[in-house]
């Protein structure tokens, strides 16, 4: 396998010799080469197919400007579609395929598309595919989509792991070139902190791409120990493979490093890549520049390329395209590839300048004031056609061209921030325009200063600038500074299938076409051509298109403007953003006190937010839930049974002024809350809408626990906070969550008086006389230990809630399990938790939904008339209180062997089915052990005057039509005597 | 974001949450006459400003105070931040 | 000009010389009857209703900048009609069948995609939302499927069922919802509407309105004043801003919202997916490209860009439910204003000024009421009164309490 296309010298390391595949064929390359610069020594110019027409495409770029040479990279689970082999880094058994392409790269049957390219042109697509109107998707739009995109993804799961990292500098220096460097040097001799970081695996920049000499030497010798000198430096920290892909606001810039993408795959317990988030005090913006090519009829042949990716690929990878190349240039820049092409031994077929004072030289023919108008060679190009000055006509032949249309700076990230660029005459390019997002400033190339002195002398300045250095300069390396001029000329006349955007297929017939029909604005032409929309976001194609667009408008380029950049600045794998907050680790697992405990006894754990609850306890033999559900149901208000309930939110609230706070929080009455007593309280939104629901114990005169819901806990505590911040601030009252610091059960069931006085010590009364219902205190447990009793109850029956601090709760469990052995205790989740409460009518979670009120949950009493409360005053609004106002009832069905559905729907009995007959909704079902029928709870017009009403309850989305009887709410003890026993 | 906590220094601004424009400190008088009327203002009525906007943001994974942060909703520029406390009392807001 | 594959045909023969602007680009008239204060999705489809339905003639669309820069130019393209309330699914619904016969309406490929949506569910009380919901629809003619988690595991193999923190329990889907080339119908309608006599005037500004007694005379603009005997408002997350050179507060509040959009890839995803435990939706154009959107950043913000937070937490998003996506790269990401309202829905009314009528506070359901959003504006705008679908989105409705709230948030635009 020899590389016939290898020069001498170079950067690569050739005592490493690399073996890969691509598209099946096996090569070899080096060390430090790309997988586009060996496959270019392998004489290897096809790598890909353009998206529309399907057209022969090689690289256009050595960067990640690239718009063609797009590869599906690695196989398996680690496959990477659209990577490109320009910045491909090559290791050992790299195996790439091309895209987009069918059967082969060298025979794809789609490029038919490019014979018809006239009735493809742009938006075509919206002026037909309309008829017949079924045809659009079930024939056109399969076809459509069948044939876009370019790679593709394995369907399997991304099996590398990515992580996430926090840095912090005084001065982010974004490229590592000249400027980039000498920036880094005197920011770091001064010594700051300083982050310099640079999206290639070496640092250099253009350096590594031309042969320009620092201070008499080969460049890549002061790069060497400048970088030695930056890497002895504690302060400065030197990133390579790190793309700055965004600039966010307050000096926070996201930045991807590419950690293993140029190994085979990660090594053990290392990330692909990482998103580092940098909080930069100030930012260098030392990005470079990019070349732009010319128009011309039939521009995109594999082997056409930039000149100054001519030149990377010899002078830094000692690889030549072609043996005989032409350039065509409109600036001197061009000819730069010529004399490094021609040093190297490589025959340059000729020079074609648009100038006519083009310089000349005497090692290879200078075409001035020439233009190429065609070329020809399907697969690789092989001719060129040129009209020379004079009008006539030459055939060059070659097979490869470099193309210098003038350079554009790198200003990307200045315009993140919705800023928009400067047009610079001189440069006939966009430059940094005058509002840059807070803290940066841009040197060297990207800001315009396109010589390798200018950048050195630029980098300097930018740094004292940032910084506020005083003092003298080191002295200035030495280097070229040759003068930049720029004519424009961006297309040869007369071109028409003349390439802009490369990969999207779009080109200047394209760009005329829009004009013509009206889409002239910037962002029309953008989005009606798809000019720029690529993957290569327009690099190296918006400005060609721009300057069409604006002779065809009669403006000048920057009156029809640029459209918005964004990040990120090149393509970032999702995978990276999402780093190792996925599959288990997506959210964090809140385990309750007891939740070992529980898993040993064979829970089933259900998800509740972040909690885990046991959902139910299966014993031996039970096969199904409801069969554990039921027995949970019945032998806890047979006897007794233990429920976590840890996860609702417990919140502190203590001072002289707690109750007249809590007084304030909840729509009821706390102001005389006796000390020892609990208060169910019912919070409203300020917008008299039911938020959520609890209890308030007063544990003394100056400290209450509130409970909240376990979904609303948080919530809760905000609206505190604020209530307690921002409308009461002298309140003597202060608020701490304390949710995960107690371990709370709930003893529920006629033995539970029972169990617990054989925990809790003698010194406490908790008969009914001394403790009775609604009742609180601190107490001891187990001997001694501090806990606290509350005596409510969810399930209806008798019953309390045990608190001790949480790092006790898992032996608090277990002992309650042993001394209620004798009265069978059961431990129940939280689905029995569910089947109690809807059987005793107690609103919950799915009751208070956001949209109901007190008086739809039969509790409009609740809200105090004699005092202010949050959203009483709201609450009285006329919506929120008209006559058939919803109002909750309980449902049941006829036929006890019926079910009822949380979500259905309730219509009268003989009227019709549908939204305008719509009389109220189901919220919670379940089905009641104790009344052997599944029961519900909901809303209903007027419900509170429709007792015994016989109704239809239909839910057409899981089949359901059943009749119902409408009934009190509190199916079972209504009274309520059992919870007062 | 950044937000210069008076207190704490700068936090990211992910430590927070929002709630919106700091008029939410006014919590109108519920014995007014024009209470309800007041209310509805005060609970849906919004400057919505392009440009300087005094606003709410809870430090709920820090200290848990309420600030008042002055933030231009067009650059994003923060010029103010204050303990909303400290705001609430200078407007006259006590018991 | 009629569009059709025979045109195209016969003009790719001849040399594409038969293509005319889409739109006419005329200067300002001194009055007309309706103007209609900008020129995105829902002020092009009104004009086109007002003068192809309700037989209005002298309309003029005003825009700032070019037509469909806003929501329009850079949304997800989802429409459905899988709404809650009484107050909206009827509208949805009538907007989703407005969609469907789009195309032939306006005789320009829209590109109508109904190829479903699923909201995935993941928790019992998430499952009995949906399910609610999918009943609401269904009574409201629209349609509606409760799938399981088999039926789920077929259609979508790729999600992640094997270690996801919040299991998939089933999920509910529209089969009639989808995806619409966006700006396709941005210039659609402007085509269409151009078509029957409207004037759409670009790169004008309304800079403030003339009123005089209580009546909205007209508006000045930065290319003159302009009269009118109606003037309707439709700006979306501009609302603030416009509605207060008539001195008017509004419940809404701007905020921004991000959207993403990955490289082209062959086709992976074939209807829409909302994942029921985290901030993520996504769907697959035509050009192959994932486009995925979350959540609101959360801040007010007229910037029309977002921060790294919310881009990361939608790809955790998307990493959750399908891990086959961490080796797509994510190519470009960008932001809009939303124009979030007190209670999630929109206002559609007259305001207390005599010939001032405003439509906005879309939050998250723009795009999708479009064609309804015109169809009602237009019926209100020609007959000053509303259309029976839009009966409930009134500016009074936070006075008097009669919000439309599906989220069950409140008052507090953020979290709609």
């Amino acid at each position: 396998m020899t590389q016939v296309n290898r020069l001498k010298g170079g950067q690569i390391d050739r005592t490493q010799t690399l073996n890969f595949t691509f598209d099946g064929k096996s090569y070899q390359g080096h060390g430090g080469d790309t997988l586009a610069s060996a496959l270019l020594a392998n004489n290897v110019r096809l790598m890909g197919r353009s998206f529309k027409y399907h057209r022969p495409r090689g690289p256009l770029t050595a960067g990640s400007e690239e718009p063609n040479a797009l590869v599906e990279l690695r196989s398996g689970a680690r496959q990477e579609p659209n990577t490109r082999a320009t910045t491909a880094e090559l290791f050992e058994g790299l195996s790439a395929n091309s895209q987009n392409r069918w059967p082969s790269l060298k025979f794809d049957a789609m490029a038919i598309n490019d014979r018809f390219s006239n009735f493809l042109t742009a938006g075509f697509y919206y002026k037909t595919f309309m008829w017949p109107a079924a045809f659009w998707e079930k024939v056109y739009e399969p076809i459509i989509r069948k044939a876009a995109g370019l790679g593709s993804l394995s369907m399997q799961a991304d099996p590398d792991e990515y992580d996430k990292g926090f840095r912090h500098c005084d001065l982010l220096i974004i490229g590592a070139g000249p400027s980039g460097i000498m920036a880094a040097l005197t920011a770091g001799r001064s010594g700051a902190q300083v982050i310099l970081a640079d999206e290639d695996f070496a640092f250099g920049g253009r350096l590594n791409s031309e042969t320009f000499a620092i201070n008499d030497e080969a460049a890549d010798i002061w790069v060497q120990a400048s970088i030695v000198e930056l890497s002895a430096l504690s302060n400065v920290r030197l990133m390579t493979r790190t793309t700055v892909i965004g600039a966010f606001d307050h000096g926070i810039y996201g930045a991807v490093e590419r950690v293993s993408d140029h190994l085979i795959q990660p090594k053990s317990g290392k990330p692909r890549q990482i998103l580092w988030r940098i909080y930069a005090a100030k930012t260098i913006l030392a990005a470079g520049a990019t070349e732009r090519p010319i128009a011309f009829e039939n521009n995109d042949r594999p082997g056409i390329m930039l000149a100054s990716a001519i030149r990377s690929y010899a002078n830094r990878w000692a690889a030549t395209p072609a043996q005989r190349i032409a350039i065509f240039t409109n600036n001197d820049d061009g000819h730069r590839t010529a004399t490094d092409l021609h040093a190297a031994g490589v025959k340059i077929a000729a020079v074609i300048d648009t100038r006519a004072d083009a310089p000349r030289s005497l090692d290879y023919e200078v075409l001035q004031g020439a233009q190429v108008t065609d070329t020809k060679g399907r697969l690789g190009l092989s001719f060129a056609e040129v009209e020379l000055a004079d009008g006539s006509m030459r055939t060059i032949e070659c097979n490869a061209m470099g193309i210098s249309g003038g350079w554009n700076p790198n200003v990307h990230l200045t315009c993140h921030q919705r800023g928009r660029p400067t047009w610079d005459d001189g440069l006939a390019a966009f430059v940094p325009g005058e509002i840059l997002p807070p803290g940066m400033s841009v040197t060297g190339a990207a800001l315009g200063h396109l010589s390798t002195h200018g950048a050195l002398e630029n980098g300097v300045k930018a740094a004292k600038t940032a910084l506020g250095l005083k003092g003298r300069t080191a002295k200035l390396p030495s280097a070229e500074d040759a003068p930049v001029t720029q004519t424009p000329f961006w297309y040869v006349e007369g071109c028409s299938r003349a390439w802009l955007d490369q990969q999207n297929d779009v080109t200047v017939k394209d760009v005329k076409l829009s004009h013509q029909e009206g889409f002239r604005s910037v962002e029309h032409l953008k989005r009606y051509t798809t000019l720029g929309m690529a993957t290569d976001q327009g690099k190296t194609s918006n400005l060609g298109g721009l300057a069409i667009m604006a002779e065809l408008a009669g403006k000048s380029i920057p009156e029809v403007g640029t459209t918005i950049f964004r990040p990120p600045y090149t393509p970032t794998a999702i995978g990276v953003m999402a780093g190792r907050i996925r599959g288990m680790d997506f959210h964090p697992t809140r385990l309750t006190p007891s939740h070992y405990w529980a898993k040993e006894r064979g829970a089933v754990f259900v998800e509740v937010g972040n909690w885990l609850r046991a959902q139910w306890f299966p014993i031996e033999g039970e096969t199904h839930w409801r069969q554990s559900v039921d027995r949970e149901v019945a032998a806890t208000r047979a006897s007794v049974g233990v429920c976590d309930c840890t996860t609702l939110g417990k919140i502190d609230v203590q001072g002289t002024d707690a109750a007249a706070f809590l007084n304030k929080v909840y729509c009821n009455g706390f102001a005389k809350l006796a000390v020892g007593k609990v208060r169910y309280g019912l919070m409203l939104r300020e917008d008299g809408i039911a938020m959520d629901d609890g209890t308030a114990a007063r544990l003394d005169e100056d400290h209450f626990v509130v409970t909240t819901t376990t979904a609303n806990a948080g919530k809760v505590y905000q609206h505190m906070e604020f209530v307690r911040q921002c409308l009461y601030p002298d309140l003597d009252v202060q608020l701490i969550s304390t949710t995960e610091s107690w371990a709370q059960y709930a003893v529920a069931g006629p033995n539970s008086r029972a169990l617990l006085q054989k925990i809790i010590d003698a010194d406490y009364d908790i008969t009914n006389e001394g403790f009775p219902f609604m009742a609180c205190a601190n107490i001891t447990v187990c001997g001694g230990l501090r806990a606290r009793l509350f005596r409510i109850s969810f399930s209806g029956e008798l019953a309390f809630e045990v608190a001790v601090p949480a790092r006790y709760g898992d032996a608090l469990m277990r002992k309650l399990m042993v001394e209620g052995e004798e009265f069978n205790v059961t431990p129940y989740g939280t689905e029995a938790l569910g089947v109690m409460r809807i059987e005793k009518g107690h609103a919950a979670g799915n009751e208070l939904n956001g949209t109901t009120t007190a008086l739809n949950l039969g509790m409009g009493r609740m809200v105090s008339k004699i005092k202010d409360s949050i959203g009483s005053k709201l609450s009285e609004r006329e919506g929120l209180n008209e006559a058939e106002a919803l109002k909750m009832i309980g449902i049941k069905p006829i036929d006890g062997n019926d079910k009822v559905t949380a979500g259905g729907h309730l219509m009268n009995k003989d009227g019709p089915v549908n939204a305008t007959h719509d009389q109220g909704y189901v919220t919670s079902a379940a089905f009641s052990p104790s009344l052997n029928s599944m029961i519900g709870l909901g809303f209903l017009k007027n419900g509170d005057e429709r007792l015994g009403e016989k109704m239809r309850l239909v839910s057409p989305v899981t089949d359901l039509n059943v009749d119902v009887e409408i009934v009190s709410a509190h199916f079972i003890d209504p009274e309520g005597g059992r919870q007062r026993a | 974001m950044i937000i210069n906590h008076p207190l704490l220094g700068p936090r990211d601004s992910a430590e927070f949450v929002y709630l919106g424009d700091a008029s939410l400190i006014e919590r109108p008088d519920p014995a007014a006459e024009t209470a309800l009327v007041d209310f509805v203002d005060y609970a849906y009525m919004r400057e919505n400003p392009a440009g300087s906007l005094r606003e709410l943001w809870f430090h709920e994974a820090g200290d848990r105070s309420w600030l008042v942060v002055t933030r231009n909703t067009m650059t994003h520029e923060i010029s103010d931040v204050q303990m909303a406390c400290d705001v609430a009392r200078k407007i006259g807001r006590s018991k | 000009m009629q569009y059709s594959g025979f045109k195209v045909i016969k003009e790719a023969l001849t040399g594409h010389k038969g293509w005319k602007p889409a739109w006419r680009d005329p200067e300002p008239q001194s009055n007309y009857d309706i103007v209609i204060i900008g020129g995105g999705g829902h002020g092009l489809a009104t004009a086109h209703y007002l003068a192809k339905i309700y037989g209005e003639k002298k309309i003029a669309v005003l825009e700032k900048g070019w037509i469909g820069g806003g929501n329009v130019g850079r949304n997800t393209t989802i429409v459905r009609s899988n709404y809650l309330l009484d107050g909206n699914e009827p509208f949805y619904e009538m907007s989703l069948k407005l969609w469907e016969g789009l195309e032939q309406d306006l005789n320009y490929n829209a590109m109508i995609s109904q190829r479903g949506i699923m909201n995935l569910i993941h928790s019992d009380a998430q499952r009995d939302a949906f399910v609610r919901r999918g009943n609401a629809m269904m009574l409201n003619g629209a349609d509606a499927e409760y799938l399981d988690l088999d039926q789920i595991k077929k259609e979508y193999p790729f999600l992640n069922f094997d270690d996801a923190r919040f299991p998939i329990k089933g999920g509910l889907a529209q089969r009639r919802g989808g995806t619409v080339r966006h700006d396709a119908v941005a210039w659609g309608y402007a085509r269409s509407a151009d078509s029957h006599g409207v004037d759409i005037i670009q790169n004008c500004e309304v800079t403030g309105f003339r009123i005089e007694n209580g009546k909205c005379l007209g508006v000045e603009t930065s290319r003159g004043y302009i009269g009118a005997s109606k003037v309707g408002c439709a700006v979306a997350g501009s609302s603030g801003r416009l509605m207060a050179k008539a001195n008017m507060r509004l419940p809404i509040e701007s905020h921004i919202l991000q959207a993403f959009v990955s490289e082209g890839l062959k086709p992976v995803l074939p209807g829409v997916i909302t994942f029921g435990a985290g901030h993520f939706y996504v769907s697959q154009s035509d050009k192959g490209g994932l486009v995925f959107g979350g959540d609101l950043d959360g801040y007010n913000s007229y910037a029309q860009r977002g921060n790294l937070p919310v881009v990361e937490d939608v790809c955790e998003g998307g990493m959750a439910i399908m891990p086959m996506i961490g080796r797509a790269r994510l190519l470009r990401m960008w932001g809009g204003i939303m124009d979030m309202s007190m209670d999630g829905s929109p206002i559609i009314d007259r305001t207390h000024i005599d010939g001032l009528y405003f439509n906005g506070g879309w939050c998250y359901g723009g795009f999708k009421a479009t064609p309804a959003s015109g169809m009602v504006f237009a019926h209100l705008l020609a007959k000053d009164e509303p259309h029976e679908t839009a009966t409930a989105y009134r500016f009074d409705r936070f006075k008097t309490g009669h919000m439309i709230d599906e989220k069950g948030m409140g008052n507090q635009p953020n979290l709609h």
